[in-house]
């Protein structure tokens, strides 16, 4: 048994971690144990790539079959990493449609929980642009799902969180760009109503995101920079420039677990006044950034989760339904900000209708924060979780690791729909994360 | 169009020849893929050809079976530029202590087998005034260990006969590489206990046998780290050494 946990690390469980070689190998993986579910690079934060006896690692099958330049479409193992994708099919021109604030999560994690970037208000989540996968269900068959075949298949694993079985490969399209640069105007917003207004005013723009100040309060609650992005054209760079950056590794690395008093209210208020100041000093003008910075910000610095120490962190991410958004919002960030031990890594954006079943986007914003595992920060939670679901809003379940059933149940209606069809392509259960029993599992 | 440089890989399906292969058609090689199972390593030429858009073709290659080498040297399309042996097999030295025959496979998987491929190439090469040779050996080649000098002393003279070979070509075209991975995260050490710090995966392994022959380094210690501690181990009186059960 090996002791594992997600990117937040908590919580850490004891489960059987098998690394299978062939498709064959993950088959006899699942079949006759008692829950397994398939992990891809281990960035979900919480409980969802977790096996409830057996985890089924799957970073090994990385390998792309087939690429087509003229459609750009694209046919790969589940084991590949978007940061693999990006640094090859990059440099020829491609990029994938959708990526979340990390590249370091494989297809076919970014296809389970149907990560949603920093377009979803118009172009949607990662989701859209699978065209089939390539599925060994718990019942032991080998089946391709798309929207045209075996669709309730399809549907319930876009965003399913891996229960409807192992991805074993996908089919996704690529959109073709000229260049890797982004070129970002930053709008500062100097309370919540402005930071909202910003959001709203930016929905044609392809990127949008905002980072919000979470330490302030009073008159400064909700303030924020807003990141609005597209896509430059290769006659945007100067000349002589790369037309594709290069993205590095990560080089600064957090080497131990810091202390857990190195985030308080104190330093984390201090850097978040900095870190406010500079950006409305760029703010108004336009200019080009790598991709990398763009998109992946925390991925320059590796293993940046043991910021938070040994015990772990826990990521909060809601999205509230449009219509009375602001009030929630405010009341939410209000209470973080009397609290003041949320971290500096606030980040406010619009989603729009999710595509899968259980898919966590819909119409509305989406707030993420963090908060070191330590006092009553699960009560605290819970409180929050009472002002999301009465706004009809629900909770990210890549990040989630303690929200109740009831929340659960209340924030995803589809729910009964997607087990109907989990049931019919898994009889025995074989199929099971931490997740699935903690939230929707018959005991 | 200039013509591209070809990469002939040997033992292709294992993690750390898939790497190199990937790091070599990334830097624009064709790729020729050299196995035992020739429909386990059409996965992977299919994934060079679609992700770097090099020509990719596959060759059935077995070790242990030397008769057969003169015949894939002679049938490959074209001579290659550089030549990878990457085969080896770790073996269980309890077993190989009393099986004899396990023992021989060891023995001739780690050095007979490379070392006659590679020195085939060698003449071609040395014949055409150009090439280089690359073999991976081990760190467990730079002196024998209780724990398995069975596969240690066959890479010893798997390192030997690379160093010859590289002395008798210092003064043609020819380049030879010795290649000593340490510890690497593959199939082949899996369920190892390996010391965090000293290991490597595979991608590292594959990144530096490229630079090594862009480079024409001699002898590649993939992780630094390994050059101190097999220095060390190497200076130990054997008084000494001989008490150490590791």
């Amino acid at each position: 048994m090996t002791l594992v946990s997600g990117w937040g690390r908590f919580p850490v469980v004891d489960s059987e971690l098998l690394r299978p070689r062939s498709f064959e190998a993950v088959g006899e993986a699942v079949a006759g144990c008692a829950g397994a579910v398939a992990r891809g690079n281990g960035r979900a934060y919480g409980d969802a790539a977790i096996g409830a006896s057996r985890t089924v690692a799957m970073t090994g099958f990385d390998r792309v079959r087939s690429f087509d330049p003229a459609t750009g479409r694209i046919r790969l193992e589940a084991g590949v990493l978007l940061s693999d994708l990006i640094d090859t099919f990059g440099p020829r021109g491609f990029l994938p449609f959708v990526v979340p604030g990390t590249r370091f999560v494989s297809i076919g994690g970014a296809i389970a929980a149907d990560v949603h970037g920093k377009n979803h208000h118009c172009e949607g989540g990662f989701g859209r642009y699978v065209e089939s996968v390539l599925l060994r269900t718990g019942q032991g068959e080998v089946i391709e799902a798309s929207r045209e075949q075996n669709s309730d298949a399809f549907f319930a694993t876009i965003g399913g969180m891996g229960l409807t079985g192992v991805i074993l490969e996908a089919t996704i399209r690529l959109r073709p760009v000229e260049t890797g640069w982004i070129r970002e105007r930053v709008i500062s917003a100097s309370d919540l109503d402005a930071a909202m207004r910003a959001l709203d005013a930016g929905d044609s723009a392809t990127y949008s995101v905002a980072w919000i100040d979470c330490a302030a309060g009073g008159s400064n609650l909700g303030r924020a920079l807003i990141y609005l992005g597209e896509h430059a054209s290769a006659d945007e760079l100067a000349d002589g420039a790369d037309r594709f950056p290069v993205g590095k590794d990560p080089g600064l690395a957090v080497p131990v677990d810091l202390p857990s008093m190195t985030l308080n209210r104190y330093s984390i208020r201090a850097f978040n006044e900095l870190y406010y100041r500079m950006g409305a000093r760029r703010a108004g003008r336009s200019h080009l950034v790598s991709l990398y910075p763009y998109f992946f910000p925390l991925d320059s610095i590796s293993a940046w989760n043991r910021i938070y120490g040994r015990r772990g962190f826990l990521q909060h991410q809601c999205v509230i339904p449009e219509q009375g958004a602001r009030d929630v919002l405010g009341e939410i960030l209000d209470r973080v900000s009397k609290r003041g031990d949320a971290s500096f890594l606030a980040v406010l954006k619009k989603l729009g209708q999710g595509d899968g079943i259980l898919s966590f986007p819909l119409p509305g914003y989406t707030l993420a924060l963090d908060f070191p595992l330590k006092g009553d920060i699960l009560n605290f939670l819970d409180e929050i979780d009472r002002l999301v679901v009465a706004a009809g809003g629900r909770l990210y379940l890549a990040k989630d690791a303690r929200q109740s059933r009831a929340t659960f149940e209340t924030g995803y209606p589809a729910l009964k729909r997607f087990s109907a069809i989990r049931r019919s392509l898994d009889p025995a259960g074989n199929i099971r994360s931490k997740l699935s029993q903690r939230l929707f599992d018959e005991v | 169009m200039t013509s591209r440089k070809t990469v002939l890989v040997l033992g292709g399906s294992s993690d750390i020849g898939r790497a190199t292969a990937r790091a070599f058609a990334k830097a624009g090689y064709d790729v020729q893929f050299a196995g035992r199972d020739v429909a386990v390593l059409e996965p992977d030429a299919a994934d060079l050809r679609a992700r770097y858009n090099v020509e990719c073709s596959i060759f059935k290659f077995d070790v242990l079976d030397t008769a057969s080498f003169d015949g894939l040297v002679g049938g490959l399309p074209a001579l290659p530029d550089v030549v990878i042996s990457i085969v080896g097999l770790l073996g269980a030295q309890e077993n190989a202590q009393s099986d004899l025959a396990h023992a021989t496979t060891i023995m001739r998987s780690n050095y007979e087998g490379p070392s006659l491929i590679l020195g085939l190439f060698a003449e071609k090469f040395l014949a055409r005034g150009n090439g280089t040779l690359v073999g991976v050996s081990s760190v467990a080649g730079d002196r024998g260990r209780a724990s398995n000098y069975v596969y240690g002393s066959a890479k010893a003279g798997f390192s030997a006969f690379l160093s010859g070979l590289r002395a008798r070509a210092s003064s043609s075209g020819v380049h030879v590489v010795t290649v000593k991975p340490g510890f690497v995260r593959t199939k082949m050490t899996e369920g190892m206990k390996l010391i965090g710090p000293l290991t490597v995966e595979a991608p590292v392994v594959g990144d530096a046998i490229l630079q090594a022959v862009e480079r024409k380094t001699d002898v590649v210690y993939v992780s630094g780290k390994w050059r101190l501690v097999m220095l060390i181990i190497k200076t130990l009186p054997e008084a000494i050494f001989k008490k150490l059960k590791f």
